[in-house]
Order: structure tokens, then C-alpha cells, then sequence
């Protein structure tokens, strides 16, 4: 029963977490264009804007759920439902605090402590693009099919880049567990730079980061939903809450990787230098803002990236995947694998 | 033709893929693993990139454009027969719903054709405050061509960036004549208005002021890798293809052609200012971006020109209340427009309506050359050719 709700709670933190990341980000979103482009942003609605997401939100709710006539309507009404569910599972890997001990009771702040950690994670996350896939197949719009074509295009090339740096990520670590990932972390190197893998592995980082703007579906690697080309490529047909599931799989799997980003090479939760030993509740408070503020890190980065950047071409996109990320990925790997060997990580 | 060819292509052998295109020649994919089927795209008129409601009828192999058929006509309104039913006078309006981002320059060539049908002769000073609007102009008509070309392309900021200088120059035309996009703002035989008190002081700060915001647009694009991706070797147009098809305007100077009628046939008071035209010689969608942005610089540089020389005297010509053409009269006149040579072919009957008029938009010359830039480019490549043409689908339907 203890355990029952202790993973409940963690789940509960989990999801209020990720829910709220979407009107959060939204606003950041649109403060943040607003800021780089020189004009206001939603200022209207609450305090700075803050509530036009909520707005929006309910404006969404009440809009006409339209659904073509030729659309193949049972994938159709799945794919938006499968929209969200990678980012709402792949956190259950990801550890947002230390071991702390509730009642006498130990309590890992991680909701599945599955031994196969970070592969559950990539199969898991793997599944997004099957909602692209069926929403862009159902609707029987070109627009929509072009949008599921490039979306499956890009998301192989990338994955793999990807899973590779996730992969070289773990090698030095020898534990799929994200939690143990997180502990190889702590600790610093000659006293102040901190045992990140960010330092050892600034390739793969790189390569992580750019891979997941490409599975984010974030400028400039927005092919499947490309305006200017393809209308809203794959959701072009998709209205009210079924089109705002996508928008909010889109900035949840943003929120996820980030999240995942700070883990693998950002120590996660730990920060060298705070207190993790308190009072439970203060322990996993710290570890969960310290994880939140990186990720916010990533996350800000995702804003300023797509209000900088032009979009890729389809072709050109491939070739990067292909042909630079993949090797560098592979490469990163080896070097891993050998500074890990030869015992100097 | 398989995607590695086609992809290898791309960088080099320009002028030989140009040839490709011309001579049409119909690629088959070697790959007979699976059966290959074209797909017919409609694109637009309700599309996001289309500027407008351009109709493109596509045949697509996957991303690969395999054949392209411009439909227009969506926004014919009849301008030139309606032309014929009003006085010379009355027909200045309709002139500016034509390239309707940039009505002073089709206001200047319509006038212009009519002072020449009935021999006109235009004041100095009108001719100055003419040129000056028509310098303002083609920066605005510019920086809207920015703005959505880099929308086409991905990259949203430079739009608001855009918009923000493009409001100052609105501004200026509002408190000339009164209106921001339809300007109204000539007459046959000068000018209607004089410059509002202080206005040349106001252009001026601005005129200081925009260099540096060119500058910063050039900051986000022209050396980003990305856009140089999507825009170097893409629809490339060669000179004497350009030339056949009557292109003029930036797309043709970026094909290396000098052909400016600024420089060729000085109009108003273009013989008495420095600038120059700027050239370039690969004629792709990257040439034609750096052609637009340095001539918004140069035409800075007129205006600043024409704002010091601004002769004092009459705005107006002497001329009767009611404009009659002489009988059996007809005259071409055109000038430089943003787009082009935008030009006006008037015929006179002896009665104040002119009895025929046909417009040579620059924007419906232009718009023959995509089909053959598109051919064999991908879908997001086609987007970037159609938004390097800077059509305006008011001036293609008339």
C-alpha cells in the first residue's frame, strides 16, 4: 500500500509537471518571439499574458471537431491520442530527486525502477511517430500524407543519431538506470568542474541536442508540419482538442527531452554544492527545481533557435542525419567506449 | 532521375541543368523496385505561400516537382477595360490595386504614359517628390518581399523586422497624401500635394536610420549557413532564358543582365542622382536576396539625393480642366517598378477617356519563368522560387 502511493505521488509530481509545461511554455514561447522580434506578445489576458494559454485553451475546447469526410476516422481519432503519449510515459525512468526515506521507509524518486531504464525510454519515445504517421495517412489530405512521409523520414535519421549518444551516454556509466546515471554524475573533477558528461562528451551532447530538435519537430527541422510548404503538413486537418493534443505532445516531448537532456549529460538533479540530506521533503523539493532549471535551459534554447533560425530542406535534413550526425554519433561512441576502457572516465 | 543525381547535382553544372529544364527532358527513375506514381498537388489558391491567390496545378514524384502549370485569374477585375471607362484622371485609383504594395510606382508609369500621350511637361519639383515616393516605395515593396520570402523559407523574425521599418515608410506616405497602401498619389501633370511641412526632416532620420536596420536583416540571413542552403543554386535563371521570357526588374540584374530603366531612360529626376545598379551573375534565389538588398540601399542614397536637390517652383503643369488625348494618339511609357518594368500602353480616341490600356506588369513576366525554375526542384525549393519572383497577384490578374 506504502509503495502504491508513494508511486502515485511521484506520478502525480510527474504530471503535474509535464501538464503544466505546455501553457507555461506556450507563454514563454510567445513572450520570447515576442522579445527577439521586437513586439509585445500576449499581454492582454492576466497578468503579462500569463493566462493566454488558459484562454486559448478553452477557446480550443469550444472550436467545431471537424473530421473529413473520406478520413479514415478510427486512426484518425487515435493518432492525436497517441500524440501525447510518449511524452507522458518516458518519464518514468527519469529520476527527479534523491533516494530520501518517507516514515522509515526508503523511496527512490524514480516511478519505475525498471532495470532496462533508458531502452524503455527510447522504445517509448519511439512510438511519437506513429501519431504523425496515422494523422497524416488518415486525414486523406496530400498535404497531411507529405507531412507523415517526412515526418517517418526524419524520424529514423535522427532516432539513431540519438539513441547513439544516449547509448555513449550510459557506456562509462555500465547501468541502463537513469539513477545511476545520475549518481555517476555527481561529484567534480580537480574541484570545481562538475562530473557532468557533458565535459567528456560534448559531441555527443551536441549531437543529442540536435537530434532532438529534429524529433521535437522544432525549427529548423519543422518538415512534417512546415507552413509555408505543406499548410500544417500533418495535423492540416485536425481542429479543436484533436489538434491541440498535438500542440501539446509537441511541447511535452520538447519538455521530455530536455528533461532527458539535463539527465544524461547535466547530472540531472544534483547540483554539486547543495544539500541533498535535509528533510525529505526539502531533499526532493531541491532536486526537482535543480532538474527543472535545467531543462528550463534547454527549453529556452528550443524558443530562441526557432524564432532565429530558416527551415532546412527535406533532402538537406537527411544528409545531415545521415552523414554527419550519425558518424559523429558513432564516433563519440568509440571514443567513449575507449577513454572508458582504458579507465579514464 | 534518382535522388543521389539529383541531389549531386545541384552545386555545380548550373548552367547545363537550366539547358535540362529548357529542353524538357522527362526523367524516368531507374529504380523499378516499386511502381512509381505522380501525384497531382494543388497548391494554393489557398495556400499560406502563394502571395496572394496564385494557383499552382502540381505533379509531384514524393518531394520532387515533375511538372508545374501556373493557374491565375483568381483576382481579375477587369482594371484595363475599366480603365477605358473612366477620364485620365479618375484611372490614377485604379492603377494602385494593381501591384498594390507598391501603387507610387504604378501610379508614376501611368501618369507618365498619359503625360506623353497628351505632352505634358511635369514641373522639376514634381518630378523630384515623384522619384523620392518612388524610392520610398521600392524599399516598402522590398521589405514586404523580404518579410514573406523569409516566411517562405522559415524563418519568421526578419518578418516583424521588416514590418517595423516598412510602417515608418507608410507612415511618411500617410502624412503625404493621406493614404498608406492605395497612395492616389500623382496626378497627369504633377504632383497634387507639396511635401507637408517637415516631412523632409522626417524621411531624412529615417533614411539615417535604415542602413543599419538593412544591416540587421542581412545579420540574420545572409551569412546563415541554413539560408545560404536553401537559397544558393536554387532555381537558377540564366541570362539569355530570362531574356527570352521578358524578365526584368532584380530577377533579371541577378542573372548578371544591367538592365535597369532608371539608368537606360531616365525618367523624372533619375539623370540628376548617383546611384548604382547593382548586379550579380549566378542568378539564383541567393543573388536575387543580395540584388534586393543593396538596391534598398541605393535607393536610400536617391532619396537622400533627391531630399538636398529639391528644386523650389510649381508642382503642377498648366493643363485644361478636362484631359483629352489627341485623336488616333497612342504612347508606351514604363519605368523601373520594384518588381520590374511596370509600363502602360495607352491608345486616345479624342474624347478624356483614353480607348484602350494595357498594363505590362512586371509581376505577369516574371511569373512565366517559375514553371521552368520549379521543374525538377523539391516542394520546398518551388516555395523559395515562388517567393524569389516577388509576384503580386493584383498586378498577374489585373
Amino acid at each position: 500500500m506504502f509503495d502504491l502511493l508513494a508511486t502515485g505521488a511521484k506520478m502525480a509530481v510527474w504530471m503535474t509537471v509535464l501538464l503544466s509545461v505546455t501553457p507555461v511554455m506556450v507563454w514563454v514561447e510567445r513572450r520570447g518571439a515576442a522579445l527577439i522580434q521586437d513586439r509585445l506578445g500576449p499581454n492582454r489576458v492576466g497578468p503579462l499574458g500569463l493566462f493566454q494559454s488558459l484562454a486559448d485553451a478553452v477557446k480550443l475546447l469550444f472550436k467545431e471537431d471537424i473530421a473529413t469526410l473520406e478520413s479514415d476516422k478510427f486512426l484518425y481519432t487515435l493518432a492525436p491520442m497517441l500524440a501525447v503519449v510518449p511524452a507522458l510515459t518516458t518519464f518514468v525512468v527519469i529520476p527527479f530527486g534523491p533516494d530520501i526515506e518517507v516514515a522509515g521507509r526508503p523511496v527512490s524518486l524514480l516511478v519505475s525502477e525498471a532495470e532496462t531504464g533508458a531502452l524503455l525510454l527510447l522504445a517509448l519515445a519511439s512510438l511519437g511517430v506513429y501519431s504523425l504517421v496515422m494523422a497524416g495517412y488518415s486525414a486523406n489530405n496530400k498535404y497531411s500524407l507529405m507531412g507523415a512521409v517526412r515526418a517517418s523520414a526524419q524520424m529514423i535519421s535522427y532516432e539513431l543519431a540519438l539513441a547513439l549518444s544516449v547509448v555513449a551516454a550510459l557506456v562509462p556509466v555500465g547501468s541502463l538506470r537513469l539513477d545511476h546515471v545520475v549518481s555517476y554524475q555527481q561529484g567534480t573533477w580537480w574541484g570545481f568542474l562538475p562530473h557532468w558528461n557533458l565535459f567528456p562528451q560534448f559531441i555527443g551532447f551536441l549531437v543529442f541536442l540536435i537530434a532532438s530538435f529534429a524529433e521535437t519537430n522544432r525549427l529548423p527541422f519543422d518538415l512534417p508540419e512546415a507552413e509555408s510548404e505543406l499548410v500544417a503538413g500533418y495535423h492540416t486537418e485536425y481542429s479543436s482538442m484533436k489538434f491541440s493534443l498535438f500542440f501539446m505532445g509537441e511541447y511535452m516531448s520538447m519538455a521530455t527531452l530536455s528533461i532527458l537532456a539535463s539527465t544524461l549529460f547535466l547530472g540531472g538533479w544534483h547540483l554539486p554544492g547543495l544539500d541533498y540530506s535535509g528533510w525529505w521533503v526539502t531533499a526532493a523539493t531541491t532536486g526537482l527545481l535543480v532538474l527543472m532549471a535545467k531543462a528550463a535551459l534547454f527549453l529556452l534554447l528550443f524558443v530562441w533557435v526557432r524564432w532565429t533560425f530558416p527551415r532546412f530542406r527535406f533532402d538537406q535534413l537527411l544528409r545531415l542525419g545521415w552523414k554527419v550526425l550519425l558518424p559523429l554519433a558513432i564516433a563519440n561512441l568509440v571514443l567513449v567506449a575507449a577513454l572508458t576502457v582504458s579507465g579514464v572516465l | 532521375m534518382e535522388w543521389a543525381d539529383f541531389t549531386a547535382g545541384r552545386t555545380g553544372d548550373l548552367h547545363g541543368r537550366a539547358i535540362r529544364e529548357m529542353t524538357n527532358t522527362t526523367n524516368t527513375r531507374r529504380d523499378t523496385l516499386f511502381d512509381v506514381e505522380e501525384m497531382e498537388l494543388n497548391f494554393g489558391p489557398q495556400h499560406p505561400s502563394t502571395h496572394g491567390v496564385l494557383r499552382l496545378k502540381l505533379k509531384v514524384d514524393g518531394e520532387r516537382i515533375v511538372d508545374c502549370y501556373p493557374i491565375i485569374g483568381y483576382l481579375h477585375r477587369g482594371t484595363e477595360k475599366l480603365f477605358e471607362l473612366h477620364p485620365f484622371f479618375q484611372n490614377v485609383p485604379h492603377t494602385d490595386r494593381l501591384d498594390y504594395v507598391a501603387a507610387a510606382t504604378n501610379n508614376l508609369a501611368y501618369v507618365g504614359a498619359v503625360e506623353k500621350l497628351i505632352g505634358l511637361v511635369v514641373p522639376p519639383r514634381a518630378r523630384y517628390i515623384r522619384t523620392i515616393l518612388c524610392e520610398l516605395q521600392r524599399i516598402s515593396s522590398h521589405l514586404l518581399w523580404l518579410a514573406t520570402h523569409a516566411i517562405d523559407i522559415g524563418a519568421m523574425t526578419p518578418f516583424f523586422y521588416c514590418f517595423r521599418e516598412r510602417e515608418i515608410i507608410l507612415d511618411l506616405f500617410e502624412e503625404y497624401c493621406g493614404a498608406r497602401l492605395t497612395l492616389n498619389c500623382m496626378r497627369p501633370g504633377g504632383q497634387p500635394f507639396d511635401l507637408p511641412v517637415g516631412w523632409g526632416e522626417r524621411c531624412a532620420e529615417f533614411l539615417d536610420d535604415f542602413p543599419s536596420k538593412i544591416d540587421e536583416y542581412e545579420g540574420l540571413l545572409t551569412n546563415n549557413r541554413i539560408w545560404k542552403k536553401r537559397t544558393v543554386g536554387v532555381g537558377v535563371l540564366p541570362a539569355d532564358l530570362a531574356q527570352e521570357y521578358g524578365v526584368t526588374g532584380p530577377m533579371l540584374r541577378a542573372s548578371g543582365v544591367q538592365w535597369d530603366i532608371r539608368k537606360a531612360m531616365p525618367y523624372e529626376a533619375y539623370g540628376d542622382v548617383e546611384f548604382d545598379i547593382p548586379v550579380t551573375y549566378n542568378g539564383d534565389t541567393y543573388d536575387r536576396y543580395l540584388v534586393r538588398m543593396e538596391e534598398m540601399r541605393q535607393s536610400v542614397r536617391i532619396v537622400e539625393q533627391c531630399l538636398d536637390k529639391l528644386p523650389d517652383g510649381l508642382i503642377m503643369a498648366k493643363s485644361p480642366r478636362v484631359l483629352k488625348a489627341p485623336k488616333q494618339s497612342d504612347a508606351y511609357f514604363s519605368i523601373e517598378g520594384p518588381k520590374g518594368e511596370i509600363g502602360f500602353y495607352l491608345v486616345g480616341d479624342g474624347t478624356p477617356n483614353p480607348h484602350r490600356c494595357r498594363v505590362r506588369a512586371p509581376s505577369f513576366m516574371n511569373l512565366q519563368v517559375v514553371p521552368i525554375l520549379a521543374k525538377d526542384q523539391l516542394l520546398a525549393d518551388m516555395v523559395a522560387v515562388l517567393g524569389t519572383t516577388d509576384i503580386v497577384l493584383g498586378e498577374v490578374d489585373r
